[in-house]
Parts: structure tokens; sequence; C-alpha cells
């Protein structure tokens, strides 16, 4: 059995990237023996569609659980359809969350907990002004 | 003659100069109004246009037959807008960020996908008075207006005088929009805001090699940096509309500049015959 956890950085004294779609590093681990396997984001800088795009790029790795600071809809969906429980709000360090998973801390979310988009930063400069929006 | 009504920042008053604009001109030329702002179609308040023709715009979106589909992942490695997932056991679409652009059945090795029609606006024709207006509607909810304002701008009749009302932004919509047009006025703001985003504005339509000048709305005695900003680019400052509580007070009821102040419609007039003079100047210099 192995968890998946997004990371500032490729180890385990990492801190969580609050960011799924946009994390930097996916640190892939069994809790059980602590062996673990980083792999860089390369969908961090896509265009659009960035959630879907890294959810598809670990669907196929034999995951049970992400743990993640938030997860929007696109990639929810992915995820849940691929059968990996997801676990939002998870903060510190990827070595405590891994810790805090084993011992039954953690609950796996029945939705997402933040709308599209919310991690791909502002400047988008969609202000439209006269308070139309 | 095509003149595009641009911004950059949002509510600096395109729609104001897009529909005076049209107004002042309509007894003097055949003239166009074109509300590519598809998202937020506003033109129609003031026009008050009699709509005779409705035409829905769908793109084309993939369905996949599971039944031949062998979940290669071939169709989300080429979707280069990430709105195809392949899991294990099934394939997961999403239209919302579909652009349409048939990658994924074209390179189906198993021909599993076929091409639906997901309608995501409608494009309505019709007058008021005079003038010919067309607009795009995005449907609530859909990701994508270019698909809306390519439609609508089929319809654009370039032997007419044409004016294109265009969403705030430099964004896809806004070159989509602006894109063919001879001349592009840009609206502002002499706020920090509206001089940064007319700077975006300018590099766009610089870029798309489109003649522009500026109209500075809502001024007072604050314009210049915005003025010195254009005299170091050599952009002409074309109009400028003072900061009036009158002019909001009738734009709030729906009532042009022009109609609500006719003495305005001689300054629209002849802000339309100096662009075009920057127009002509320009084309008989390439000529030559």
């Amino acid at each position: 059995m192995k968890i998946i956890i997004t990371s500032t950085a490729p180890n385990l004294d990492a801190e969580i990237d609050p960011r799924f779609g946009r994390c930097q590093y996916f640190i892939i681990v069994d809790p059980d023996t602590m062996q673990f396997e980083a792999l860089e984001n390369s969908s961090a800088t896509a265009g659009g569609g960035a959630g879907i795009s890294a959810a598809q790029s670990i669907v196929d790795k034999g995951i049970e659980a992400l743990l993640t600071g938030n997860c929007g809809p696109n990639a929810y969906q992915v995820l849940s359809g691929a059968g990996i429980k997801v676990i939002t709000g998870v903060t510190g360090k990827v070595k405590d969350a891994v810790e805090n998973y084993k011992s039954g801390k953690l609950k796996a979310d029945s939705q997402p907990n933040v709308r599209a988009h919310f991690g791909s930063g502002g400047g988008m400069g969609g202000g439209r002004g006269m308070g139309q929006r | 003659m095509i003149i595009s009504v641009a911004s950059g920042k949002g509510g600096t008053g395109k729609t104001l100069v897009a529909t005076s604009l049209a107004v002042s001109l309509k007894d003097k030329c055949s003239l166009q109004l074109v509300d590519c702002d598809v998202e937020e179609p506003n033109d129609h308040l003031f026009l008050k246009p009699v709509i005779d023709k409705k035409e829905p715009v769908a793109i084309p979106v993939p369905k996949i037959d599971e039944t031949k589909c062998t979940f290669c992942g071939k169709c989300a490695e080429v979707c280069a807008y990430n709105a195809i997932a392949v899991l294990p056991k099934n394939v997961l679409v999403l239209p919302n960020l579909c652009h349409g652009c048939g990658a994924c059945s074209y390179l189906c090795p198993e021909k599993a996908i076929t091409e639906e029609d997901m309608i995501i606006g409608v494009v309505e024709s019709g007058h008021a008075g005079n003038i010919d207006f067309i607009q795009g509607r995005l449907n609530t909810g859909e990701a994508m207006p270019v698909p809306v304002i390519r439609k609508v701008k089929e319809k654009v009749s370039p032997d007419k005088t044409v004016i294109i009302d265009i969403s705030p932004g430099t964004s896809c919509p806004v070159v989509e929009s602006v894109k063919g047009s001879d001349f592009c006025l840009l609206v502002t703001e002499p706020t920090p805001f509206g001089l940064n985003d007319l700077t975006l504005a300018v590099e766009t339509v610089r870029k798309l090699g489109i003649l522009c000048g500026v109209v500075i709305n809502r001024a007072g005695d604050n314009q210049g940096k915005m003025e010195a900003y254009c005299r170091e680019q050599n952009i002409p400052v074309l109009m400028t509309i003072p900061l009036d509580t009158e002019i909001a007070r009738l734009y709030s009821r729906g009532i042009t500049l022009a109609e609500g102040m006719p003495r305005w419609q001689e300054k629209f007039e002849s802000l339309f015959r100096h662009i075009k003079e920057l127009v002509d100047e320009r084309s008989s210099s390439l000529k030559r």
C-alpha cells in the first residue's frame, strides 16, 4: 500500500505543498517502511487543467490515498474515479503527515474542498470594475 | 472600416464610447454595431435592438465508445487542454475545458471517439433603427468565449462602418475580437490600474499590427501620467470625457451620451473623422 503527498521539496522533511495540481513535487511513500520516491510534478506549469493532468499522472501508480492541502473539483473527479482517497487540509512536514495517516488521524473527504483554479495564483486580471462581478 | 473599442482594464467606458459612436454616426453612414463582449453583452441595453435571428453556437466535444476503448491514454496525452483523463477502467471527459480541436478523435488508434456538438452560446442579430446590430452571448457557466466570438465575427460586413465592442483584458477573447480591425480605440481612465492595463492593451494591439488611439474617460486634473505615456508612445489621445455625474446618471438609465447630451454627437463625429484620417494615412503610406 502506498500513499502520495504533495511536497515543496523532494524529501520527507519538506513542507507539504498546499496545492495539488500545481505542487512542486509528489512524494510516493510506503507508510510501513517509510521508503519513498519523489517525482517532479510536470503539470505545475500547465496552462490549464493542471489538476486533471496531475491526477492523470498518478492514477496508475497503485496509490491508496492522496494527502494535500487543497483539491479542486476536476482533480477530485479524476482521483475518486480512479479509487484514490483524497485527504485535504493536511499541513506541516511530509513525514509527520505520513505518521498521522498511519495512526488514523486523517479522514478522507467526500468532495473537493476548493473551487476550480484555486491554486493557480492571481495575476489573471479579471477585474471589470463598476461592480459588474 | 472596422473600429474596435477595447480597454485592458474593465469598467473604463468601452460600452459608453461604442454605443455613442454608433448613435452619432448612424445617419451619416451604413453602420454595424457588433458586441463581442460575449460574457456580458451590454450594448443592447442602450440600443434596444429588435432581435430577429438567433443562431446557436456549438463546439464539437469528444464522446467515447468504451466498448472500443482500450484505455491506452493517447487521447489524454494529446489533449493540450487536459480535458480528458483516462482511468484504468473508464475515461473522463471534462467538456468545459475542451476547445473542440478534434485531436483526440483524429488520433485515437481504436477510432473509439466521435464528436458531438455541445451548445455554448448564441449569436443574435437584428437592428436598432438603421443600425445593423449583432451580439454574441456565451451561456452561463461556459468557460470559452472564443468560439462564440468567431461566429459573431462571421457576420461582420467590412463594407459598412463597423464598431466592435470588446471585452476587457488582453487575453484570447480580446485578440480574437480585435483581429482584423482597421483601428482600435482604447478607452482608459486616469488611475494607476487604468494606465497599467492600457500599457498591456497597447502592447497587444501593436503586436497585431493594428493602429490605435486613446480615449480618456472620467478625466479630471489627474491625467498627466496618462498623457505623458501616450506622448512617449506616440499614441494620439483622440477624446477626453470628463468625470461628470450627469454622464453617469444617463448611463445608469441606459441612455447613450450622444442622445442624453446631444452636443457630444459632434464630438463623436469628429472622433470618427480623426480615426478615418489616421486609417487613410496609414493605408496610403503602406501603398507607397
